[in-house]
């Protein structure tokens, strides 16, 4: 199993002091944080992408790549790529160029992105989220495994004879997740293409989480990629974590309040009753990540968000310490324990090119 | 058959005037629905209660348990009675709140009732000017007879115009309404999801 974190990229004034880091200091502040995964042992970094402030990530391929340069093993990844409002030509190319660079320790998570007026930024509907999901990631997918594409659909200009630069690295394209809080028919697509899926996991209850799972899983089987515990399946989570449970408390309290998606709402104690949110000591981190299984099944990569709301980037640190030397190992170590064999690890870039190496056919 | 009916009223006083009008609406309801041969069930929404977890919904985005319950029975409700205090010329914010945080098409075609309540009858027109639109917005089935019920009309006697008479009018809209339609069908897009194929060529 993977573990690893994923950023929005916020830049917010920490309520408890009132500074704010510019946008240079929080680029450099996601880029130490992302080393600081790889160091203490995490597999994953992931960034979202967004075009308006308060955030930072407009680029991601950018930051990753730099990432990829600086670090030896991490897997880069995305929370999530807009394959909405982006054209899938530009994601094709971008990373492709990403896969080479890192030499295939990339993937990527599909994601519609929420924000009304992204959409005409870019030239689109947000009515037509669900229709650009799909439409432009049918057209991605070819664009990776055909060498020259011939493609005619609604939402951009035709393609004559055109093929993608760079080719994926060794004829294998990389892995794609599909994130979703909500949509059932991204969790069906996801199934359709036999890719991963990816909830959200941080605003939702548990109970909504399941449903979504057990779909995409039903509909994985459904379309002959395997046994519905055989579907790729990610989490997101978020976690604040001192040694001691009410120090955690205390001091995470104030972030939680004014932060900016669910601040002045619930209470902290409601919220992490009701939500995957956990806030207190390593111990409690690991039995309520522990407990996601029960309501998805066995899953391939849990991300946590530790960065957003203010938090310092040295009390950021702090998080991953802890999560790298006192959560993580366990829970490797026990949901090892309690996967079977026949369920799968999240695809790499090496696994999926034994994978093409024995069927012929990129994955 | 066995018809739900869902109640919600959102008067802010103990006892209200609101719940008092909203009770009667519903006992004729039921008496039309029961004599005409069918089973109901009232169940009742006090938004009052609901206050703090319809705030948290709206700046979080996910109803709490507890509300997330009372918008499922809503969804699945074969009719509505609305009742809501007149605030500043229309209903109150925290009845308008409720309604804002349900589901795209939820009440598509529900049967519904409105009513309201306030010091005088000065304040009527609002059920029609403020709430029918609303739930015309809705795209609920709205009856003809809207309520109001000023305070006057608490003391007031019997006749063709009266509280009473206004009200069995109304209940008796929405019993026929409701005995007009089958239950409703419950869709769940989770039980049955769009075919990928169709969800591509429908692009």
């Amino acid at each position: 199993m993977q573990f690893g974190i994923f950023t929005v990229g916020d830049v917010t004034t920490d309520p408890t002091d009132a500074s704010k880091p510019t946008e240079h200091e929080r680029i450099k502040a996601t880029v130490a944080i992302a080393r600081k995964a790889e160091e203490v042992g995490l597999d994953v970094f992931a960034t979202g992408e967004h075009h308006n402030p308060p955030f930072i990530p407009s680029a991601p391929t950018t930051t990753l790549a730099y990432v990829a340069a600086q670090t030896e093993r991490i897997i880069l990844s995305t929370s999530t790529t807009l394959i909405t409002t982006t054209d899938p030509v530009r994601i094709a190319e971008d990373y492709a160029t990403l896969q080479h660079l890192s030499d295939g320790r990339m993937d990527l998570m599909m994601g519609r992105g929420n924000t009304g007026p992204v959409y005409p930024w870019f030239g689109k509907d947000i009515r037509d989220g669900i229709p650009l999901a799909i439409e432009n990631y049918h057209l991605l997918h070819r664009l990776w495994r055909e060498e020259v594409v011939d493609w005619e659909g609604k939402h951009r200009t035709p393609l004559q004879g055109f093929t993608s630069t760079p080719r994926p690295l060794d004829g294998v394209p990389p892995f794609v997740w599909h994130g979703s809080i909500r949509s059932p028919e991204i969790a069906e697509q996801a199934a359709y293409n036999g890719d991963g899926f990816s909830a959200n996991h941080i605003f939702w209850p548990a109970s909504h989480t399941e449903r979504m799972v057990k779909l995409y899983r039903q509909r994985f089987e459904h379309y002959g990629h395997g046994t519905a515990d055989q579907a790729i399946v990610g989490l997101g989570g978020q976690v604040f974590m001192r040694r001691n449970s009410q120090h955690a408390i205390a001091e995470f309290r104030p972030y939680f309040d004014n932060a900016p998606v669910y601040g002045h709402g619930p209470s902290l104690e409601d919220f992490t009753s009701q939500t995957p949110l956990t806030v207190g000591s390593p111990q409690e981190v690991i039995e309520k990540t522990l407990g996601f299984r029960d309501y998805v099944g066995d899953y391939q990569r849990q991300l946590f968000l530790v960065d957003h709301a203010g938090l310092p980037l040295k009390t950021v640190l702090e998080q991953l310490d802890l999560l790298g030397e006192e959560v993580v190992p366990i829970l490797r170590k026990e949901f090892a324990a309690l996967k079977p064999a026949h369920v799968p690890d999240a695809p790499t870039h090496a696994s999926l090119k034994a994978a093409s190496a024995v069927t012929g056919v990129p994955a | 058959m066995n018809r739900s009916i869902v109640v919600v009223t959102a008067g802010l006083s103990q006892p209200s005037s609101t719940r008092l009008l909203a009770d009667r609406l519903a006992a004729s309801a039921t008496s039309r629905l029961r004599s005409a041969g069918e089973g109901v069930s009232v169940s009742d929404v006090e938004v009052r209660e609901l206050a703090h977890d319809l705030t948290d919904h709206l700046l979080t985005g996910f109803p709490s348990p507890r509300l997330g319950d009372v918008l499922g029975r809503v969804g699945t409700a074969d009719g509505l009675v609305v009742v809501t205090p007149v605030f500043s010329v229309s209903y109150s914010g925290l009845f308008k709140t409720f309604f804002d945080v349900l589901e795209d098409d939820t009440l598509d075609g529900t049967p519904v009732l409105v009513a309201a309540t306030g010091g005088t009858a000065r304040h009527s027109l609002a059920l029609d000017y403020a709430v029918r639109p609303l739930f015309t917005y809705l795209r609920a089935s709205v009856v003809p007879t809207a309520v109001f019920a000023a305070s006057e009309d608490f003391g007031s006697g019997g006749g063709g115009t009266s509280l009473s008479a206004r009200i069995d009018r109304a209940a008796g809209e929405l019993a026929d309404l409701v005995l007009s339609r089958p239950t409703r069908p419950r869709t769940d897009p989770f039980a049955k999801p769009i075919d990928f194929a169709d969800l591509l060529t429908s692009r």
